[in-house]
């Protein structure tokens, strides 16, 4: 095994173990959030961090089928998060 | 040296570079103290990492020898998408009264998130007035 493909070995573990550890960490804000704005932005930092999740299970796979799921999740996560934002602001979404 | 094993350090260190930001974004999430504060952290950083991290997927499908450039309508997604959350999530702050209220502006009365719908509107009771 050349030094490249360990270092890729390497990088892909670490990005996986630094996602995972931010999923968890972005739900010790979200549980202890002191304001609404803040767990709107836990919320919106977990689907970022499930995307880049979804995206290393692409690399770490070789499959390309993993693309459509990580553009459906990066749209509902602008969408949900506007919806809250919008609920917080207005007490409506769809006024 | 091939090109193969360059692109390899390439993708690697893409990897590290957006592992190393979504960390910092989640740090700053957690560790700042002040809602506005929070903000930042994962509006601006944790994007570049997805980024990052997304470069680092178009590399490897190169690798593999079957480019696809996909990844990058998801970049131009989540870069166009991020400040408009991050503008609605100031919003809600400014809303709530978590943060120190900005100064008034010069030539409106208010601000527009400030405003309550019935200052503009004509109750029933004014027009029972006249």
């Amino acid at each position: 095994m050349s030094a490249a493909t360990e270092l890729m070995n390497f990088a892909i573990i670490v990005a996986f173990v630094t996602l995972g550890l931010g999923q968890i960490l972005s739900m010790v804000r979200l549980v202890l959030g002191p304001t609404s704005g803040d767990r709107i932005l836990a919320l919106d930092t977990m689907v970022i961090n499930a995307l880049g999740i979804v995206v290393m299970l692409g690399i770490h796979q070789g499959a390309q089928i993993y693309f459509e799921v990580s553009l459906l999740i990066a749209m509902l996560g602008f969408v949900s998060t506007v919806a809250l934002a919008r609920f917080m602001l207005r007490g409506d979404i769809i006024e | 040296m091939s090109m193969e094993i360059l692109g390899t350090y390439a993708v690697a260190i893409f990897l590290l570079i957006g592992a190393g930001f979504a960390a910092v974004a989640v740090i700053g999430l957690l560790k700042f103290n002040d809602p506005m504060t929070r903000l930042h952290a994962p509006t601006k950083v944790g994007t570049i990492g997805i980024g990052a991290l997304l470069l680092a997927s178009i590399g490897h499908s190169m690798l593999l020898g079957e480019t696809s450039m996909h990844e990058l309508l998801i970049m131009g997604f989540l870069f166009v998408t991020a400040p408009i959350s991050a503008n609605f999530i100031a919003k809600v702050n400014i809303h709530l009264g978590v943060c120190e209220t900005p100064p008034e502006p010069q030539r409106d009365d208010t601000w527009a998130t400030l405003k309550r719908p019935e200052d503009n509107i004509e109750t029933p009771k004014d027009l029972n007035a006249d």
